[in-house]
């Protein structure tokens, strides 16, 4: 959740230590303005948004937090799939036939019958050939974005990328050319550019978390074809509700068919952890080879990878709790900008809606005053926002009810009054 | 190509991005002097890369800390 930590997705350099030549320099003293910042934040009295504690969970949308009932509004869990009873008994079982973890890798000891259950479920979901799955997400952009884009090879990427795919460019040794946020000519004048030749990979997200918009993907798609790049798109956050399937954004926008990988993650909609690439490439299956963070590191536990195949399953069937979840999404976002809030998108695009705060003082402010009603969002704040913004990040879920929607909105009225934001 | 003439286009576009109105030289460091944040450094790549039709890599950026470096990469890239 890159979201919530207060450094920006793309990577920056830290400032240099300033020590006295001959001293032992701490490595640490480059964290000291970070430190300094976040000791003035907690002293204003404060709650710490960012070490905020779940006692109890209740359901997929309420929780004990910091001693109080809260209604969730700030986590990933988008179809509600964490409590699904289909879901939690077919996490017992394997923990009862297969125990609690492999203790390997999946190229040596650590593939299990569920690993591969896991991998056909996603293939059957997405209707591609091969499924790759990596213990989490990050791994997955981090693996497969380093391992194909090599030395001399290209690589063109929207500068709001999340931080596993920057990740993965600095772990690569290909050349990395950013373009300005879903700007097709921008895209498009980068791709024409690049050396005769020269391998290409496009990286494109279908739903970009932090005001919850969505790309053009049909157009970019096109244009990435056009200049014989290959094609690569996150779809993080729109599997299971966005598209006719639920296969995402491509989906949606009828381009799944030209995109080459899909990388995609079971900590969202999935309800759980681990991360995946599916793909229809005939040489896909050599990546279980040459891919690192795929090698090097222990697959999932039995009891996670059969809790993601059933919900991944279930996910297939899943239209009506899509209808309910677009429901949901609409009625908030009418019913803020109703209030008066300034929010990320004109139309609601996803299941993420951005609340625009005036800045960082006022956004801590109305966070914490949202918390004092019962409700958590996600704050997000400089330099991790696009444009320096200070946002009050809400994801809604297909189990949030009409009447919970309603609340919400009730929560927001007063807490925004108090604070002086609307 | 012409360095003279890199730098002659160059001052030209750095004019709107140099708001804090900072003497530029050679040696003028865009992190240090001009303290840009990451947008403004994109969007004036992105400038210097349409007026020459060249890509600049974030790669190649990070070679980049003076001006007298930009002007030479640039110089360079334009073959
Ligand atoms: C766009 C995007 N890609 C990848 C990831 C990483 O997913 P995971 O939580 O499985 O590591 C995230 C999660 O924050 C994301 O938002």
């Amino acid at each position: 959740m890159s979201e919530a930590i207060s450094q920006p997705d793309k990577p920056m350099p830290l400032p240099g230590a300033d020590a006295a030549p001959g001293d032992a320099t701490d490595l640490f003293s480059k964290f000291d303005p970070l430190i300094k910042q976040r000791a003035d934040l907690l002293g204003a009295g404060q709650e710490d948004p960012f070490n905020l504690v779940m006692e109890q969970v209740l359901s997929p949308v309420t929780a004990i937090c910091n001693g109080r009932e809260t209604i969730l509004l700030g986590t990933y869990n988008y179809m509600g799939m964490t409590f699904d009873p289909d879901v939690l008994e077919a996490g017992k079982q394997a923990l009862r036939d297969f125990g609690a973890g492999t203790t390997g890798s999946r190229v040596l000891n650590g593939t299990y019958s569920g690993h591969k259950e896991v991998e056909a479920a996603l293939s059957e979901f997405y209707g591609m050939d091969h499924a790759m799955v990596f213990s989490t997400g990050y791994q997955a952009n981090l693996g497969i974005i380093s391992t194909i884009a090599g030395k001399g090879d290209y690589i063109v990427l929207d500068i709001d990328s999340h931080a596993s795919i920057w990740d993965g460019c600095a772990m690569g040794n290909a050349e990395v050319v950013p373009f300005k946020h879903n700007d097709i000519e921008a895209m498009e004048k980068r791709l024409r550019r690049i050396p005769e030749g020269a391998g290409k990979l496009v990286v494109l997200e279908g739903v970009y978390s932090m005001l919850g918009d969505i790309a053009p993907l049909k157009e970019m798609v096109a244009v990435a074809r056009k200049h014989g790049a290959m094609v690569l798109v996150d779809e993080a956050h729109s599997m299971g509700f966005i598209g006719p399937n639920g296969r995402g954004v491509a989906e949606d926008q009828g381009v799944l068919d030209d995109v080459d990988f899909v990388i995609g993650t079971f900590s969202k909609s999935v309800g759980t952890v681990g991360g995946f690439c599916v793909s229809n490439h005939p040489k896909f299956e050599i990546m279980r080879l040459v891919c690192r963070p795929y090698v090097f590191t222990a697959s999932l536990p039995p009891s996670v990878v059969a809790t993601a195949a059933t919900s991944i399953r279930k996910l297939m069937q899943a239209g009506e709790k899509r209808a309910h979840l677009w429901d949901n999404s609409k009625r908030l976002h009418a019913g803020l900008k109703g209030l008066g809030f300034e929010l990320g998108t004109d139309e609601p695009q996803s299941a993420i809606i951005a609340v625009i705060m005036p800045d960082l003082e006022r956004g801590a402010a109305m966070w914490e005053a949202l918390l004092k009603e019962g409700l958590y969002v996600n704050l997000a704040r400089p330099p991790a926002t696009p444009a320096n913004m200070t946002l009050l990040r809400c994801s809604l879920c297909a189990e949030h009810s009409q009447e919970q929607v309603g609340q919400i909105l009730t929560m927001f009225e007063t807490a925004g009054r108090k604070t002086g934001i609307i | 190509m012409d360095r003279d003439d890199t730098k002659n286009r160059i001052d030209t576009l750095i004019e709107p991005f140099n708001k804090k109105d900072v003497a530029i030289t050679e040696d003028t460091t865009f992190a240090g002097d001009l303290e840009w944040d990451s947008l403004t450094v994109m969007d004036f790549v992105a400038a210097i890369e349409d007026e020459f039709d060249i890509i600049i890599s974030m790669n190649q950026q990070a070679e980049i800390e003076t001006y007298g470096q930009l002007i030479d990469a640039v110089t360079r890239l334009r073959g």
